[in-house]
């Protein structure tokens, strides 16, 4: 029996290391600033538990097989633990997850403390039962005001969100479905749900904020590949939750313009 | 201590209803937990039995329950979650298992509050007739989740199920703490005023240190969690805001203005956290309990052990936050938050390295009890290992609300608990009904859930890591998830197969209760109280006397010793160490 516990325990160890390590499936490729630093906090992190797990594992296995009850087993040996042992694990383990912890935390940090810098693509992101919806303030520059009572989310696009046509800025806002950015430029982004909350999720853009009603909420981000990537929704919001995707389109700043440009076109 | 044990003892009962339904004896009441806790777990596997065949055959229409919906699998999995965590994982190792034995290890004839006792039993199965009773009303269970966030659980039209369905839920929860509270004031007061002469704190079973440890953290949890589903059902139904602000629904202006989503965050994680250690702690404590009776060596760091429980205790109420870093709070806090979460890693960590010290220079029995005690430190393990990366902000951008956290809480909420309950149930099943259980069907329920739960729940790490995200009743959508269908078809076929092998685990539970062979008191050859008592133990657990105490829980291979175990009540001295 301490055998069979000891080949079982390593063969799930090694069976489970291996698809990690072959990175049969990993995180999709990234194409954000962002996505080298957490990404390579992700693989230390992957690798230092990943030690751990593989000592821990194989430790056990190996100790039920060593210390099975046999006619050939030792005396037990009576004792009620070893308190430097004790000392010294806990001081390792503090070092290794606290430690782990601050070297991620300067990735975090250029994240979510500093707003985004001036000149970035400004765009608002509004979530609803169950789709996304993308605003573009036009060349004024500035977000028209939105009415709750406005709203009527069957005719899709502006006036989903309720824009208020009385506000001169709304002339020339744009709301599509899909969201288009130019490459190698930073996104300011502002987050908003109407009714419940919503998740924009870019796996391949290691992007991901809640949307929540009442708040708006300030993100960054920069694209550095041209490219077509699916967005999720990771926060449970209804029925149709898994339903609820769309796409970012990355392209250059001169197919960026003439995309505004055609649409702001279309809404004269 | 031993004085105040006599005033609150009881006659026993003579007629059915007061010994067996309306009992005041602790023993009853546990056995009234834990097979509460049997039907609910049944319930919950069949609800993710059906999530699990829906996502492999999303169109498939399934003998008497039809064609699930969407919206039908939301309502599996918040029906899922809230049984497993409520129902079972709190109910059957701390109300269930601690109601039988946290007076017996510690050598009183009850509980402290029997009444209570019974009340808070009897509460718990309200609360989940009520909860139960939300398959059937109109529009169905809800199906916001068992974290329920508001706004999608505070106002009626978010979605089928969010009407009358959503309020029984709530209510269910919290009559559910109402008689939570009940059952940790009894567990804390027994702990500290009903022990045996020379049962001191430090020679208290690490079971009980978990059971008590468990009940503060019960005592502070579950009040807060009241408060906020009383405040959710005021949202829902006389048009308060706590947690909702201006929102519009499919073109409809709601009435709210000036609440806060996150509010409800905060409220359900403070309670939620801890709830994490509720379900695991008193498995912590159950596992430490087999190694060292099984490995015949005492538990390694006895102290550190108990310190470690207790600074989990503690540190569990200050790492809420941690299930918030993609909520839109502040993102200073959340480093404060990352920073306490690895701490409470610390502790953990102490006490796998104490288990694996207790098996080191020990003589191994395999005995099921001990198989699925060593299955548990392994899934403790690998649900540990999972921990650091979530609990890093920056690594959640990818990982959160993905099947990563899936994966990694059932690994160790689920699982690992589940195991110390399996453990629990073959240890303790001699002294409850008198028969062994049969060890080859034992041997093959170990195998089976060990190796079935690892395939189902380790692959869904890979899933997330490729950003699959969870709560997707339908994987044709987003179209990178098309590719990750192979792995939720092999977790699927795994579930079959595991869920299956918990028949024989039934067919051997009651079985064995009229067919086993009988047990001795003591078949384990282990050395706390509850295997000094005849099997199974009388109405006042010692038959008339109290035990008196000399020796710590775990003297296993004492030298020079008559055997290679000393009872807790064995007044020879044990030499020092």
């Amino acid at each position: 029996m301490g055998l069979a516990l000891l080949v079982i325990i390593w063969l799930i160890t090694f069976a489970s290391t291996y698809f990690f390590a072959a990175k049969t499936w990993w995180l999709p490729h990234g194409v954000s600033t962002a996505a080298q630093w957490i990404d390579h906090q992700f693989a230390l992190t992957y690798v230092l538990m990943g030690i751990v797990f593989l000592a821990a594992q194989c430790g056990l296995g190996w100790l039920v097989w060593r210390y099975r009850e046999g006619a050939s087993s030792e005396p037990v040996e009576y004792s009620h633990g070893n308190t430097t042992m004790e000392v010294a694990w806990t001081t390792l383990t503090a070092i290794l997850f606290i430690g782990l912890n601050l070297m991620g935390s300067h990735v975090w940090a250029s994240e979510r403390f500093e707003p985004a810098k001036p000149g970035a693509v400004p765009v608002e992101v509004t979530g609803m039962q169950f789709a996304w919806y993308f605003r573009y303030p036009g060349p004024d520059g500035k977000f028209a005001k939105t009415n709750p009572k406005l709203m009527d989310p069957s005719a899709g696009n502006e006036a989903a969100l309720g824009l208020d046509t009385s506000d001169p800025d709304a002339k020339d806002d744009v709301v599509t479905g899909t969201m288009y950015l130019p490459v190698n430029r930073e996104v300011d982004l502002t987050l908003r749900a109407v009714d419940v909350i919503h998740s924009f999720f870019v796996p391949s853009l290691r992007f991901k904020q809640d949307a929540v009603p009442g708040l708006a909420i300030h993100m960054h981000f920069t694209p550095t590949e041209l490219g077509e990537y699916e967005i999720a929704c990771a926060e449970l919001c209804g029925l149709g939750h898994y339903k609820m995707h769309g796409m970012v389109h990355v392209v250059t700043q001169e197919d960026f313009d003439k995309w505004l440009a055609a649409r702001e076109a279309e809404k004269q | 201590m031993a004085t105040s044990a006599t005033v609150h003892a009881h006659a026993a009962p003579q007629g059915f209803i007061r010994k067996y339904v309306f009992s005041l004896d602790h023993k009853v009441i546990g056995i009234q937990y834990i097979s509460l806790a049997l039907v609910a777990v049944f319930v919950g596997m069949f609800l993710s039995l059906l999530m699990r065949i829906h996502l492999i055959w999303p169109t498939a229409v399934l003998p008497l329950i039809g064609e699930i919906k969407p919206e039908t699998y939301l309502s599996l999995l918040t029906m899922h979650g809230t049984i497993m965590v409520f129902f079972v994982l709190t109910t059957a190792p701390q109300s269930g298992f601690g109601n039988y034995f946290l007076p017996i290890q510690i050598g009183a004839p009850d509980m402290a509050f029997p009444v209570l006792n019974m009340l808070s039993f009897w509460t718990t199965f309200v609360a989940f007739v009520v909860m139960i009773a939300a398959f059937f009303v109109t529009g169905g269970a809800p199906l916001h989740g068992w974290t329920g966030y508001a706004p999608l659980s505070a106002l009626t039209n978010t979605g089928p199920g969010e009407q009358l369905g959503a309020d029984l839920w709530v209510i269910s929860i919290a009559i559910f703490c109402v008689a939570s509270l009940m059952g940790a004031l009894n567990f804390i007061t027994t702990t500290l005023d009903l022990r045996a002469k020379g049962m001191t704190m430090m020679r208290m079973p690490l079971t009980c240190w978990a059971w008590f440890i468990t009940a503060i953290l019960g005592l502070l949890a579950f009040g807060v969690l009241l408060s906020a589903g009383i405040l959710l059902l005021l949202d829902r139904n006389l048009g308060t805001s706590f947690y909702v602000p201006l929102v519009v629904v499919n073109g409809q202006v709601m009435g709210h203005k000036g609440g806060s989503p996150l509010l409800w965050q905060h409220l359900f994680w403070f309670f939620g956290h801890p709830e994490v250690y509720i379900a695991i702690l008193p498995s912590m404590g159950v596992a430490s309990q087999l190694l060292s009776t099984f490995s015949r060596k005492p538990i390694f760091g006895y102290r550190a052990m108990v310190y470690s429980i207790m600074a989990i205790g503690v540190l569990g109420f200050v790492v809420w936050g941690h299930h918030m870093f993609m909520s839109g709070m502040s993102p200073y806090s959340a480093f404060a938050f990352s920073i306490m979460t690895m701490a409470i890693g610390v502790p953990s960590a102490i006490k796998t390295f104490n288990w694996l010290g207790t098996l080191h220079k020990g003589r191994i029995r395999f005995y099921t009890p001990m198989l699925f005690a060593i299955g548990f430190v392994s899934l403790f393990v690998s649900g540990g290992l999972s921990g650091p990366f979530l609990a890093q902000p920056v690594l959640d951008i990818p990982l959160h609300d993905t099947y990563f956290v899936v994966g990694h809480f059932h690994l160790i909420m689920g699982v690992a608990s589940i195991f110390g309950i399996f453990g629990a149930t073959y240890y303790w099943f001699p002294k409850m009904f008198g028969r062994m259980m049969n060890e080859s069907l034992g041997k093959l329920h170990f195998w089976l859930t060990f190796i079935g739960t690892y395939a189902i729940f380790m692959p869904m790490h890979y899933l997330g890591m490729a950003g699959h995200p969870r709560r997707y009743s339908q994987l044709t959508e987003v179209a990178y998830l098309h590719n990750l269908i192979p792995v939720q078809t092999f977790m699927t076929y795994a579930a079959f197969v595991t869920i299956a092998a918990q028949l024989i685990f039934v067919i051997n539970l009651f079985w064995s209760m009229f067919k086993g062979p009988k047990a001795s008191d003591n078949p384990w050859e282990a050395t706390t109280l509850e295997w000094t008592t005849v099997t199974p133990p009388p109405h006042d657990n010692f038959g008339g006397h109290t035990p008196v105490v000399y020796h710590g829980p775990y003297e296993y291979s004492v030298p020079g010793a008559a055997r290679d175990y000393v009872m807790q009540t064995d007044p020879t001295p044990v030499t020092a160490h």
